[in-house]
C-alpha cells in the first residue's frame, strides 16, 4: 500500500451525529479523524459524552436514540454488526479477562486470519516485548500492577488490529506519574500503528497531550 | 445465525410459553372434570354433581382447615423467625455463623427434612431418648401422637424449619441493594432497638423485595402434599393428601371428585393468599401505628435471643434429623432409650441397594436433564436481555413465580389428564419435562442476578477486540459466570430430586424415584430402611453443591479475580 492511499482509508468521520435521550440532545458533532490524530471529546461527568463512543462502537443503549453515520474510508462502519467494526476501546479500567493468563488475553485478541499456533504465540510474545513484559506470559492478571495492566490492555487491543481506538477516560484512574508515562505510551503506539483516536475525558491535561481537534460537550 | 445469537430472540417467549402453557392446559385439565365434563370417562354434560359429592365428604372442612391453619401459620412463624433474627443480629459475628450454618440447608429436600425431624422429635426419637429416663422417667417411649398430631403442630413445626432456610437466603440476596448498615447505624444512634430499628425502616423495603418468595411459601405450605405425608394428620388429613388418595384411587370415576377437589385446593390456597394480604395490610398498619407513637424497642435483648434460639433450633433440628437418618440407615438393634445403636451394620444398605439402583438412574438422569435443559434456557433468554437492553421488569418476574405460587396439585393432576390423553403418561421425557416446568424457575432466579451484574465491558471489549455475539458468550460470560452458572445448576437439580407430586401424577406409578419411594415408606414406619432412602435424597444435592463448588476452585486455581 502506498502511502496516499492509506491517509484516504485510515480516516475515521462522524457525519452529523446525534444521540439524544428522552427527547434532550447529548451528543451533536460532525468531524473527522485522521490516522494517528486524536479527536478529544470533554465534558463535565454526566454529560453524555460516552454515549458517542457506545455509538461508533454498536453499543448504544436502547433508551438512546441516534442518527449519523460513521465511516472508515468507504465503509459505513454504522452498517455493520458491532464485532465487525474493529473498534479498539480502553476503558478507565483495564479489564483484563480476569479467567484467562496473561498470555491468554492476548492469543483471544489476535484476529482468526492469523492461522497457526506457532505464529499467534509468536505474536503475542511480540506484544509483550513491545512491552517489557516478557516474562509475564503465564501470570494470572490479577496479580499485575496497575502500570502493568494498562500495558497488557493496550497490547491486546493493538493485537486485535483495529481501525481505530476509542479511548474512554483510560487514564483517569491511575496515578499522576503512571498516567503521563501511559498517556505518552498509548498516543505513541497508537500514531505508530496509523490509527485515528477519539477520547472522551474531563482532564484538560488528556487534552493538551493529546494535541487533537477539541470537541466540548455541554452540561445542559 | 449461530454467531448472532439470534436464536436468543426465541428464548424468552418459548419460556413463557412453557412456564404458561402448562399451567393453563393444567388447570383446564382440571376444572373440566370437575364440571362435569371429561369424555374419555363419558362426562359430556356440565354439572355440579362432582362439588356435591365433594362437599358431602365426611371431615372435608376441617381437612382444608388444616390446610389453611398449618400453611399460614408455618409461613408467618418463619417469615418472623428471619425478619426478627436478620433485624436482631444483622451485623453481627453471629449473623455469618448462622447463614454458613444456614445455606446448605436449603438444599436438603423437603421429604427428608421431614423425616429427619421426625426422627428428632417422635415419642421414641432422638430428644426423648436424650431426656430420658433421666429427666422424664420413660425406659419405653411414651404412648404420644407427636408425629401426625391431629392439630398439625408437627406439620407446622416441620415446614417452619424447612422454610426458615429458604426465606433466609432469599432475604440476605435482597439485602445488599437496601444500605442495611448505614439505616441500622442510624436507626441506632437515634435510640432503636436493633429490631424495632429494622421492622420500621429496613424491613417493608426489604419485603417489598421478597414479596413473591412469601407468596409462594404460603402456597407451597397450604398445598404440601410430601411432607404433610410424613408429618401430617391423618384423620382426617390435610386436603392435598385426601386429594392424592382419590387422584390414585382405581376407581377412574373418584377423578370427577378429584377434580373438583384440586380446584377447591386452588381455592383454599387462593384464600390464604388473601388472609395473607389482610394480614400484610394488619402489620403495615401496626407498624406505623407503633412508628408514629414513638415506639422505640430498645430493650430488645429478651426478643433478640428468642429469635436466635428459633433460627439455631430450626438449623440445629434439620441438621440433627439428617444426622439421624444417617444412623438409622447403619443401625442394628437400637432400644429405648439408648442414644446410640449397639452396633452398627450395613445391611439395611444391602437388602435396599438393589431395590434402589433403578430409582437413583431414574432420579439422576431426569434431574440432570431438566436442569440441563433449564439452565440453557435461562442462559438464553439473559442473553436475549443483554441484546435488547431490556429486562422483563416485575411483570416477567411475576410470570417466573406463577408454578411456584399455583398450587402443583391444582393444575398438575389437569396435566396429568393430557398426558394420559396423549399417551405420554409415564414416559421419562414427559416427566423430565414436567420437573422442567419447576426447574427452571429457580434456576432463573438462582442466576440471573449474578448475570445482570456482571460488568458489560467485558463484552463491549471482547466485541471491539472483533468477537461475534456467539464467541462473547462461550469465551467470555459462561467462563466468568461458571460459578454462578454451577451454583444455579445445583439448584435446579436439588429442586427436580425433592419433586414429589408431579412424579406420582406424571409418572402414573411407572417412574420410581428416590423421592417417590421414601415417602411411600412413611406410613410402612420401618426407619432404617427410610433412613436409607432419605439419607440419599439427602447426599444427592449434596454431592451436586460440592460438585460445583470444587470445579470452579479447580478450574480457576490460578486466577485470584475468580474467586469469590
Amino acid at each position: 500500500m502506498d502511502k496516499k492511499s492509506n491517509t484516504i482509508i485510515d480516516k475515521l468521520e462522524l457525519n452529523h451525529i446525534k444521540i439524544n435521550l428522552n427527547g434532550k440532545r447529548l451528543i451533536d458533532i460532525n468531524a473527522s479523524v485522521t490516522s494517528g490524530d486524536v479527536l478529544t471529546i470533554m465534558g463535565p461527568s454526566g454529560s453524555g459524552k460516552s454515549t458517542l463512543l457506545a455509538y461508533i462502537g454498536g453499543f448504544l443503549d436502547k433508551a438512546f436514540t441516534a442518527s449519523g453515520t460513521v465511516a472508515y474510508g468507504d465503509l459505513c462502519l454504522t452498517d455493520l454488526p458491532p464485532h465487525e467494526r474493529r473498534a479498539g476501546i480502553l476503558f478507565q479500567d483495564p479489564l483484563l479477562f480476569p479467567h484467562l493468563s496473561v498470555l491468554g488475553n492476548l492469543l483471544l485478541s489476535i484476529p482468526p486470519s492469523e492461522k497457526g499456533k506457532a505464529h499467534r504465540r509468536k505474536l503475542a510474545f511480540n506484544a509483550l516485548e513491545n512491552s517489557n513484559l516478557e516474562d509475564f506470559a503465564d501470570r494470572d492478571p490479577d496479580t499485575l500492577s496497575g502500570g502493568q495492566k494498562a500495558r497488557i490492555a493496550l497490547q491486546r487491543v493493538l493485537l486485535s488490529r483495529p481501525r481505530f481506538l476509542l479511548l474512554d477516560e483510560p487514564f483517569s484512574k491511575l496515578d499522576m506519574q503512571l498516567r503521563d508515562h501511559t498517556r505518552r505510551l498509548v498516543f505513541d503506539m497508537a500514531k505508530q500503528a496509523g490509527l485515528p483516536m477519539i477520547l472522551v475525558t474531563h482532564d484538560q491535561a488528556d487534552a493538551d497531550a493529546a494535541g487533537g481537534h477539541i470537541h466540548h460537550v455541554l452540561n445542559s | 445465525m449461530l454467531k448472532h445469537l439470534n436464536i436468543a430472540r426465541f428464548a424468552p417467549p418459548f419460556v413463557i410459553i412453557l412456564l404458561i402453557g402448562p399451567i393453563c392446559f393444567g388447570l383446564f385439565g382440571t376444572f373440566a372434570p370437575a364440571f362435569g365434563y371429561l369424555p374419555s370417562l363419558g362426562g359430556l354434560e356440565f354439572s355440579l354433581t362432582s362439588f356435591k359429592d365433594l362437599f358431602a365428604v365426611t371431615g372435608l372442612w376441617q381437612s382444608a382447615f388444616l390446610s389453611l391453619a398449618s400453611g399460614l401459620s408455618a409461613a408467618f412463624i418463619s417469615l418472623m423467625i428471619v425478619m426478627g433474627f436478620i433485624g436482631g443480629f444483622g451485623q453481627s459475628r453471629v449473623f455469618r455463623r448462622v447463614r454458613q450454618l444456614t445455606s446448605p440447608l436449603l438444599s436438603v429436600p423437603h421429604a427428608a427434612a421431614a423425616f429427619g425431624f421426625a426422627f428428632m422429635i417422635a415419642p421414641s426419637g432422638f430428644l426423648m431418648r436424650a431426656a430420658s429416663p433421666w429427666l422424664t422417667g420413660f425406659d419405653r417411649p411414651p404412648d404420644l401422637l407427636i408425629i401426625n398430631d391431629p392439630w398439625g403442630i408437627t406439620l407446622t413445626a416441620g415446614l417452619v424449619i424447612k422454610e426458615i432456610p429458604f426465606l433466609f437466603l432469599v432475604s440476605l440476596a435482597a439485602l445488599p441493594q437496601l444500605r442495611f448498615s448505614e439505616t441500622m447505624v442510624f436507626a441506632r444512634s437515634i435510640g432503636f432497638g436493633r429490631i424495632t430499628g429494622f421492622i420500621f425502616l429496613v424491613w417493608p423495603s426489604l419485603y417489598k423485595q421478597i414479596r413473591l418468595a412469601v407468596y409462594a411459601v404460603v402456597a407451597y405450605a397450604t398445598a404440601v402434599v410430601d411432607v404433610a405425608a410424613i408429618l401430617g394428620p391423618h384423620l382426617p388429613p390435610t386436603l392435598p393428601i385426601r386429594l392424592l388418595d382419590w387422584m390414585g384411587d382405581p376407581d377412574l370415576s373418584m377423578r370427577f371428585l378429584a377434580s373438583a377437589g384440586a380446584v377447591f385446593q386452588l381455592g383454599v390456597t387462593l384464600f390464604a393468599l388473601a388472609v395473607w394480604f389482610g394480614m400484610e395490610w394488619l402489620g403495615g398498619c401496626l407498624t406505623a401505628f407503633m412508628r408514629n407513637r414513638g415506639f422505640r424497642g430498645a430493650r430488645d435483648q429478651v426478643f433478640r435471643i428468642g429469635f436466635l434460639s428459633a433460627i439455631s433450633m430450626s438449623a440445629i433440628l434439620v441438621f440433627g434429623g439428617i444426622i439421624m437418618l444417617a444412623i438409622w440407615s447403619f443401625s442394628g438393634l437400637w432400644q429405648f432409650p439408648d442414644l446410640w445403636p449397639q452396633n452398627l451394620t450395613t445391611r439395611s444398605w444391602m437388602r435396599s441397594l438393589p431395590r434402589i439402583v433403578d430409582p437413583l438412574i431414574t432420579t439422576l438422569v431426569i434431574g440432570v436433564i431438566s436442569t440441563l435443559v433449564a439452565v440453557i434456557l435461562t442462559i438464553l433468554c439473559l442473553e436475549r436481555e443483554n441484546q435488547t437492553g431490556r429486562t422483563g421488569g416485575n411483570r416477567a418476574l411475576a410470570l417466573i413465580y406463577l408454578p411456584l405460587i399455583i398450587p402443583q396439585l391444582s393444575f398438575v393432576f389437569g396435566l396429568q389428564v393430557f398426558a394420559i390423553g396423549f399417551g405420554v403418561d409415564g414416559k421419562f421425557y414427559t416427566l423430565a419435562f414436567v420437573h422442567l416446568i419447576f426447574v427452571l424457575p429457580y434456576v432463573f432466579l438462582s442466576l440471573s442476578d449474578s448475570w445482570r451484574a456482571l460488568d458489560k465491558r467485558y463484552d463491549i471489549i471482547a466485541t471491539g477486540l472483533g468477537k461475534n455475539r456467539f464467541q462473547v458468550l462461550m469465551s467470555i460470560r459462561i467462563p466468568l459466570l461458571t460459578r454462578a452458572i454451577l451454583s444455579a445448576a445445583a439448584v435446579g437439580f436439588a429442586v427436580s430430586i425433592s419433586q414429589y407430586l408431579p412424579t406420582v401424577l406424571i409418572g402414573a406409578g411407572r417412574i420410581d424415584t428416590i423421592t417417590t419411594e421414601a415417602i411411600s415408606l412413611a406410613s410402612g414406619g420401618n426407619r432404617r430402611v427410610i433412613g436409607v432412602y432419605a439419607f440419599l435424597q439427602t447426599l444427592l444435592p449434596f454431592f451436586a453443591f460440592t460438585l460445583v463448588s470444587i470445579i470452579p476452585a479447580l478450574l480457576f486455581r490460578n486466577r485470584r479475580a475468580m474467586r469469590v
